[in-house]
């Protein structure tokens, strides 16, 4: 029995997948590698960012161009806090979780009852108005950002990079988990049912707006979340993480892995960065032609990489893209 | 005599300077098939948007089983029971036959807000869905993308999801559109099964299909209707074959 | 408040506003026709200050090295269009997103590669360097009116050319109703990649002017897109005179704000907070505007389509 609306997940691919993240940085230190460590836990986050952007956009169709201003404002929660000598990670890490979701809502609540460019042209918008308002906040560092001195305090000692990643690791991993149920459950369904068609959704007695809201939040915290590792893993929050073309390049990342595809996020997220590393070692204008092989990548691979092996779902093609 | 199942009063919808819906009265009695027609321009799809709230009237009351439905969102008419099926096919494409069904059921069996448990897991849902599509005639083709349908059971999907919401008034939007004789020989028999278990609002063009079908029909021109009666009424009323049939009916 | 101060105001947030008028008439145009979505809007503008600061240098002469700055961004639109966004115009509105966004990624490092990290200067011609009275006791600098000025006249000619032209009347033909222009025989690929190299051209003009007085870096151009697509939104999608309307509202708020707002502020709050609040809240008003506007009325103010 045949669904495109669910999506199977490789138990045996998975379990190998899961092994070589865990064995990463006991390898990475036998090999004297340590500081890939560090870059392994940024991948780690950025996926987890990347991912809840492929929820709202990949499966509900929403393009927002302003998905960083949860990311920033997660990031900044924590530095926040930080500052006021509030380290304990049980405290900022929901808090950054929290905000993410009240802003979300708040700035959902309005957006959402656009639809096409507009949403996309007003999304972009609220997320310029945070990246502004953090960029205001002169005694949290203004232009330049809120440096912190140490990490979120938590069971396990987030000052060493190997605990860290693992943390992350952890972290990220049940977070998809639970998104992975979430899109095969009855939300995930009509999540998707509502970028197929949003009308006909109307019509057969869905209320849309409630589901996209809901979605939007779910992102949002998620993002928020992000956010969060993110501060701890650069010691800082700044507001380059609220810019629209931070916005851009998560949405950039979505696109390359593949919209809607579960892990569509994590391989966007992950060759992205790849891609930037590598280039920078041989140029400092790599952006340069990371730009051309983002190009080549929208005019000839419209779905994505991950099109390229994986079936989006069980026998279905992508959407018109 | 029970109050009418739906009810229009003095419905009105302007588009610039044009009275698309010209102050149009309508009832339609529980049970029967009652048809509309008019020539092309006469504003029937724009009437059917209103009855389904994908549009609003800018004068006029619609009421829906003794109740006033005029400002109640789409998605709640399809809770009370009334569901409409679309003219130009308007399915989930990139969604197999029954992914499609199986979301119509799934919006009236309980709540969505779920986030654990996989939907295909519930069977109840998937035995209506595979039961709904026996009934349309698309039984066999389950898994197959709907896009990839033939026009005709892409017609019968898409009155097959108006059906699943299990409406008390079905609004039939041209169900016969862009079908050759052959193709809507095919769709007859569904809508001839319908049309004796629901009450149904069918806006069609082809003649036979709604002599054959219709209780009542109302003839639709310029956004007001002229007659409406039973079939034979309508047949020799002299104001509408002045104003639509023409030759077209034979005496 | 004196009265010199608030007309000063004025004429600068017109002189911006007419420059930002520049901007989106082009991409209001390509979005309406085309139903393009074009990020890089930004660096056509971007590539023309820096064409412009290039060829003055070369030619010693502001009015040569405009003219040839204009001339190379057409060039460069006009490769873009052929090579790039024709291959785009059937894509939806994410892809053209990602692949614009490339493009910014491009030309801005391009930029760097070609000119520098370092913001080059752009100095206003000889001829206009010298302010002007305007009232008594009241100067205003003359390449400032310059500007007003060039930006009314190539909002009149645009004016004329979309409505009195058959050319122009084809043009809003396709802003309504694409299928129908095709069918009266308009060749829709050359009017497109004219339609590019106009905006091309209006992007230099307005690049040129600007850079003189902001400076020419990389990145100038995504600043002042993220307001042209405001303005467009503002306005309504597709729509020239919307387009007037919205960035002179724009400009002119943007303009006001930023100086009037820190001093209101001051008169009634602690300086500490003021100071801070004063530029959030101006750079804040422009995205309060835009999305009160979208809110009652989705289409814009004077949206093209009904």
């Amino acid at each position: 029995m045949h669904s495109t609306l669910h999506h199977r997940l490789s138990g045996p691919w998975m379990a190998v997948l899961l092994v070589l993240l865990f064995a990463f940085p006991p390898v990475a230190t036998f090999f004297g590698q340590d500081f890939y460590i560090s870059f392994g836990s940024r991948l780690i986050i950025f996926a987890l960012v990347a991912s809840s952007l492929n929820l709202i956009l990949g499966f509900g169709g929403m393009v927002s161009l302003g998905h960083a201003a949860y990311f920033g404002a997660g990031a900044y929660v924590v530095a926040i806090l930080m500052y006021h000598d509030i380290a304990s990670a049980w405290i900022s890490w929901p808090a950054a979780v929290l905000l993410g979701a009240a802003l979300a809502f708040l700035i959902g609540l309005v957006c959402l009852r656009t639809r096409g460019v507009y949403f996309i042209m007003i999304t972009l918008a609220f997320a310029q108005m945070t990246y502004y308002i953090f960029v205001s906040l002169r005694s949290y560092g203004g232009d330049d950002g809120l440096a912190i001195t140490r990490r979120s305090s938590f069971v396990l000692d987030l000052a060493s990079d190997t605990v860290f990643y693992y943390v992350c690791l952890v972290l990220t991993v049940l977070v998809l988990f639970f998104m992975h149920r979430l899109i095969n459950a009855r939300f995930g369904r009509v999540l998707q049912g509502i970028r197929e068609n949003e009308t006909r959704m109307l019509a057969i007695g869905y209320p849309v707006f409630r589901y996209k809201l809901v979605a939007f939040v779910i992102a949002g915290a998620i993002a928020a979340l992000g956010g969060a590792l993110f501060a701890n893993q650069n010691y800082m929050a700044s507001p380059s993480q609220l810019h629209w073309m931070q916005s851009g390049t998560l949405m950039v990342m979505v696109l390359v892995g593949g919209l809607g595809y579960f892990f569509g996020g994590v391989i966007g997220a992950v060759t992205l960065l790849l891609l930037e590393e590598i280039l920078m070692a041989y140029t400092t204008h790599w952006a340069f032609y990371l730009g051309f092989i983002l190009l080549a990548i929208v005019l000839f691979l419209p779905n994505g990489l991950a099109s390229l092996t994986l079936r989006r779902t069980e026998g279905a093609t992508g959407v018109r893209s | 005599m029970t109050a009418p199942l739906l009810e229009l009063r003095g419905l009105v919808r302007r588009y610039g300077g044009i009275l698309a819906t010209d102050h149009l009265d309508l009832t339609v009695i529980e049970g029967e098939t009652h048809a509309i027609i008019g020539p092309n321009g006469a504003g029937k799809t724009t009437l059917i948007q209103q009855i389904s709230g994908g549009l609003s009237p800018d004068e006029g009351n619609i009421i829906f089983q003794g109740k006033d439905i005029t400002h109640l969102p789409m998605n709640q008419r399809v809770h009370r029971g009334l569901a409409r099926s679309y003219q130009i096919t308007n399915i989930f494409r990139q969604c197999t036959v029954l992914d499609n069904l199986a979301l119509a059921v799934q919006a009236r069996s309980g709540s969505s807000m779920r986030f654990w448990r996989p939907a295909m897991s519930e069977s109840r849902v998937i035995d209506e869905a595979r039961a709904l599509a026996d009934k349309i005639g698309l039984g066999g083709r389950l898994d197959t993308l709907s896009g990839n349908l033939a026009h005709g059971e892409q017609r019968l999907l898409e009155v097959g999801l108006a059906l699943a919401t299990r409406p008390r008034l079905l609004l039939l939007d041209e169900p016969m559109a862009g079908m050759g004789p052959k193709e809507s020989r095919s769709l007859m028999p569904l809508v001839q099964s319908l049309s004796e278990e629901l009450s149904v609002l069918l806006v069609e063009h082809d003649m036979e299909t709604v002599f054959q079908l219709a209780d009542r029909i109302s003839v639709l021109v310029s956004g007001r209707v002229i007659a409406t009666g039973t079939p034979d009424e309508i047949r020799h009323n002299a104001e509408v074959r002045k104003a639509y049939l023409g030759d077209e009916v034979s005496a | 408040m004196e009265l010199t101060l608030l007309i000063e105001l004025a004429l600068n947030g017109l002189q911006f506003g007419l420059m930002l008028f520049l901007l989106a008439a082009g991409l209001t145009l390509v979005f309406g026709i085309m139903d393009f979505i074009n990020l890089a809007h930004g660096s056509l503008y971007m590539l023309g200050a820096y064409f412009a600061a290039s060829f003055v240098m070369a030619t010693d002469s502001f009015w040569l090295g405009l003219l040839l700055a204009v001339a190379a961004t057409m060039v460069a639109g006009v490769i873009l269009e052929v090579l790039v966004f024709r291959r785009l115009y059937q894509r939806n509105h994410m892809s053209q997103v990602l692949a614009t966004f490339a493009l910014i990624l491009i030309f801005n490092e391009g930029a760097r590669m070609v000119w520098g990290e370092q913001p080059l200067r752009l100095n206003t011609p000889a001829l206009l360097s010298e302010p002007v009275q305007i009232m008594p006791g009241f100067y205003y600098s003359s390449f400032r009116l310059f500007i007003i000025v060039t930006g009314l006249a190539v909002a009149a000619a645009l004016y004329v050319l979309v409505t009195k032209t058959r050319v122009g009347m084809r043009v809003r033909a396709g802003a309504s109703n694409r299928e129908m222009a095709t069918a009266m025989g308009v060749n829709i690929k050359t009017i497109f990649t004219l339609l590019f190299a106009f905006g091309a051209a209006l992007c230099a003009i307005a690049g040129a002017l600007l850079g003189t007085i902001l400076s020419v870096q990389v990145g100038m151009g995504e600043s002042i897109l993220i307001l042209a697509f405001v303005v467009i939104v503002v306005g309504g999608i597709g729509s020239i005179r919307g387009a007037l309307i919205g960035s002179i509202l724009v400009g002119c708020v943007d303009t006001i704000s930023r100086t009037l707002l820190p001093s209101m502020l001051h008169a009634v709050m602690p300086p500490a907070v003021a100071s801070s609040l004063g530029p959030a809240l101006a750079s804040i008003l422009i995205y309060l505007l835009m999305a009160a506007v979208l809110f009652f009325k989705p289409e814009g103010l004077f949206p093209a389509r009904s």
